[in-house]
């Protein structure tokens, strides 16, 4: 009597638990709780691992740190120097005149200490310094790049409207994007991928540029495309641009960026605002070059490049070209969000359509209920009532799996479900041994009772003993699974957990009842 | 009901050799296949590339698919049915990893329409990078390891009630891996370095018990991979994850026939140890057989009724289930006989 009571106390609590925290997934009105989470590979949705390029991000560092050293040569009338960005991230300064080589390592030593001297070499009087950053400041740049990229990257993506995004770190370099339910994949990825390095660079009047396309660019300029495409033929063209390398004015001064209806021509425009420091820089930049053109260029490609007009201050601007509402949009996401550190490259995409998704769930339910059907039925032809007894362990089996989802609010994925049928032709093995078990004890003549307690006795040690592998391989492969297989590997666990319960503990509840209420002299089984 | 009487007494330990010839042959041809097959065929998941699952409308030819991926450039790319023959399903892969930046999945769409004048949806695309594939490839490998040594560790101190033995050898074991590791070798070679190494361990230790279920489960993982490789499918994430529930399943009916075993070699320790074997292996004939005839009919009902993208996890799990049934049957227990002969040649 005793042993019931806590047996039922645990069957009980063990139920209303498994209830309460299903009954949000079978009717959300009544409970407010979390529902059982799909996977992408159910609902529908995207998978994406980016790798954030930090090369590029210390690359950048040291062109932008060659860059000040230039601008502070020239304010210090330093001549005769010239300070360039070579390759691997390494800043390369070459200096010709015996007296400038004073006055430049006095420079570094006041305002670049933290660069560290590669190398130094002397020909025909030109002295050549080879510097790069610390590994130190590089790891750091890196590190601060992949968590600006991420941070980024979550902002776009709330701009753009997904319900329920996981962005996530992965590995040092690496950012794992999950989008469920997302329908338009391809503008979403065009939104996450995209630099948008938004740069103001002046026009190169001095050359014609079919003469610099002929390889006549003067130094300190590049050729840069404007592509558009033809509504009409749908083809693309390419027009070409002769740009002053330097940069005058980023878009890391913007503070807001709105889609806008030009009402002349009824077509979107992006409108920019800078912030203070953005919007002088700007006044100045357009009041010392009037007249001249000014392009907007986005990830080197150039958007527009109007003939400056006059002075423009109050930092406002426009990107034109020929928008549709939906690029507009986005493009106003990508400048509001801030430019990616570096570029990104994805390096592994899962998309699944809703209508597979759909398949999915309905091809598993039935293969599910047909496999548990089968089961059932077997279990009693089989053993008659000590099989009702496993059939009714088995349903709570997969109800206790299904409240598992939900409480650990875990995923559930087209292999978790098969992980579910596998339970369900697993899961009665504990009771099949016990059964097996007492049929023995039955047959060398013990009483009902007695075959019971010796079949769970005797069985309960071999089942543990046989779970325990199945639950390492579950376990071992959480661990190491991605996505789709993790869902299994946790659907397997539970299973293997909860059938333990069920068998155990549950079906002998059930035994214990029978032999409580009347006298049993023949057992069905 | 009763499939198996219970005073059945078939002497499966008598036809040993039989089945030892047999599960021979059955390994030798599954090498042999991975050797003519050049190692497993590896999907997408460890080689890298993409794999674009379309969906026609109408019955479609695969020269007119074919004929529309070569207008853009993906024209080295394999193309097959794909689940039931009315899906007018096809599977579309390519080593390429590059392909799938801005417009994708539009551009095959329309290529595809073009080419075949037959409207279709493009439901699935799954582009995976090498560096990728080569990630989750030794992700795989370590898990069957890691696996494999957890089970190790565990049998070895359950069944022999050996503990802290079975400590040396799993350390034995991460140090021997940890050293080859040093050395940069492949995976696959550490993995078979260290079952060798677990198996030599278990010999001179006389952890018996253990032996016999590694063996069961080296034959087991062996077939599957080996009837893989034969049938020319292919290995994915979700099919490393059902060699897995495999070594689980098929040492939970070795697990259960060697507890009747031991509990019969108490019990009857006059009698020759192949009397005694005999006597498990019939004892619990039939629970193996229920057991594994339930599970066998959900995996068949998920392989006929679960769609394409379950068809080969629930292939695996079919043969896994079969041969481990088998294996702890003919392969784990006949093992334990090797001792015998060992100690009475001492």
């Amino acid at each position: 009597m005793k042993t019931i009571s806590w047996r039922l106390v645990l069957v009980f609590a063990v139920m209303v638990t498994a209830v309460i925290y299903l009954l949000p997934s079978l009717k959300p009105a009544l409970w407010p709780h979390k529902q059982i989470n799909l996977g992408l590979d159910l609902q529908g949705g995207m998978h994406l691992v980016l790798e954030v390029d930090t090369d590029k991000a210390v690359k950048s560092t040291a062109e932008r740190i060659s860059q000040e050293i230039r601008e502070l040569l020239k304010k210090n009338r330093i001549r005769h120097v010239s300070v360039d960005q070579i390759e691997n991230a390494k800043i390369s300064a070459q200096i010709k005149k015996e007296e400038n080589i004073e006055k430049f390592k006095a420079l570094l030593d006041d305002d670049f200490k933290d660069l560290r001297m590669l190398s130094e070499s002397k020909s025909d009087g030109t002295l050549t310094i080879v510097m790069d950053l610390p590994d130190r400041d590089a790891d750091h740049i890196k590190k601060l790049a992949v968590d600006q990229a991420l941070e980024t990257i979550r902002n776009r993506i709330d701009q753009f409207g997904v319900s329920e995004p996981d962005i996530r770190r992965q590995g040092d370099n690496r950012i794992l994007i999950q989008l469920p339910g997302i329908k338009d994949t391809q503008r979403a990825k065009d939104l996450i991928g995209k630099t948008a390095l938004l740069e103001f660079k002046l026009v190169d009047d001095t050359q014609s540029v079919e003469a610099a396309l002929k390889g006549n660019a003067p130094p300190g300029t590049e050729i840069l495309y404007k592509v558009e495409e033809d509504p009409a033929t749908r083809r693309s063209i390419k027009t070409p641009f002769l740009l002053k390398k330097r940069t005058l004015l980023t878009g890391a001064y913007l503070t807001d960026a709105r889609v806008q209806i030009d009402s002349q021509y009824n077509e979107p425009y992006v409108s920019i605002n800078f912030d203070k420091k953005g919007a002088r820089i700007f006044e100045r930049i357009t009041g010392d070059n009037v007249n001249k053109r000014l392009a907007i260029v986005l990830d080197n490609n150039v958007y527009s490049a109007p003939v400056i007009q006059e002075k423009i201050a109050g930092g406002q601007a426009r990107i034109t070209g020929r928008f549709t509402t939906e690029e507009a949009r986005d493009l106003a996401i990508v400048l509001r969000a801030g430019a990616l550190p570096a570029p990104v490259d994805i390096l592994e995409e899962r998309t699944v359509g809703p209508s597979l998704g759909a398949d999915s769930i309905r091809k598993g339910l039935i293969s599910m209920c047909i496999g548990g059907i089968f089961v059932v039925v077997f279990m009693i032809l089989y053993y008659k009532g000590a099989g009702l007894i496993a059939d009714i362990a088995l349903i709570l089996n997969i109800v206790l799996i299904a409240a598992g989802l939900a409480g650990f609010q875990a995923t559930l994925t087209l292999p978790g479900i098969a992980g579910i049928i596998l339970t369900i032709g697993m899961a009665v093995d504990a009771n099949v041994i016990i059964f097996e078990r007492i049929r023995e004890e039955i047959s060398i003549g013990r009483t009902p009772r007695a075959a019971v307690d010796a079949g769970y006795e005797r069985a309960t040690l071999t089942i543990l003993d046989a779970n325990v592998t199945t639950l390492i391989a579950a376990l071992v492969l959480f661990q190491f699974g991605t996505g789709p297989v993790k869902g299994f590997a946790v659907t397997l666990s539970l299973g293997v957990i909860s059938s333990l319960f069920t068998a155990l503990i549950l079906s002998r509840l059930i035994f214990d009842y029978i032999f409580m209420n009347r006298k049993v002299k023949t057992l069905s089984i | 009901m009763q499939f198996i009487k219970p005073d059945i007494n078939i002497n499966f330990i008598g036809k040993r050799k039989i089945a030892f010839g047999v599960s021979i042959a059955m390994i030798v041809v599954s090498v042999i296949s991975l050797i003519v097959h050049k190692g497993p065929k590896l999907g997408i998941d460890f080689s890298g590339g993409t794999l674009i699952q379309a969906k026609f409308l109408t019955p479609t030819k695969i020269a007119d698919i074919k004929a529309g991926l070569q207008n853009i450039a993906l024209s080295k790319s394999s193309v097959q049915q794909f689940g039931d023959m009315q899906a007018n399903e096809y599977l579309i892969r390519t080593e390429s990893t590059a392909a799938t930046g801005e417009r994708f999945s539009s551009d095959v769409e329309k290529a595809l329409n073009s080419a075949t004048g037959v409207e279709v949806e493009i439901r699935r695309v799954e582009m995976v990078g090498p560096q990728v594939g080569e990630d989750l490839r030794e992700k795989a490998l370590f898990a069957m390891f890691y696996a494999l040594l957890f089970i190790t560790i565990y049998i070895s101190g359950r069944f022999e009630l050996k503990w802290i033995l079975s400590g040396v050898v799993a350390s034995a074991l991460i140090g021997a891996v940890y050293i080859f590791k040093l050395f940069d070798v492949s995976i696959p070679f550490l993995i078979v370095t260290a079952l060798i190494v677990s198996l030599i361990l278990f010999w001179f230790l006389e952890l018996k018990y253990a032996m016999g279920a590694i063996v069961a489960l080296i034959h087991d993982v062996t077939i599957t991979v080996g009837i893989f490789s034969i049938f020319n499918k292919e290995f994915t994430l979700p099919i490393i994850a059902a060699l897995l529930t495999i070594i689980g399943y098929s040492l939970n009916d070795t697990i259960i026939v060697f507890d009747r075993i031991r509990e019969n070699l108490r019990r009857y320790h006059k009698n020759p140890l192949e009397v005694i074997l005999n006597r498990s292996i019939n004892e619990t004939l039939s629970r193996t057989i229920l057991t594994s005839l339930t599970t066998l009919f959900v995996v068949v009902t998920l392989y006929f009724l679960g769609g394409g993208i379950i068809h080969d996890f629930a292939f695996a799990l079919i043969i896994g289930v079969l041969v481990g049934t088998y294996s702890s049957i003919f392969v784990a227990s006949p093992i334990l006989l090797a001792w015998q002969s060992r100690q009475q040649k001492k």
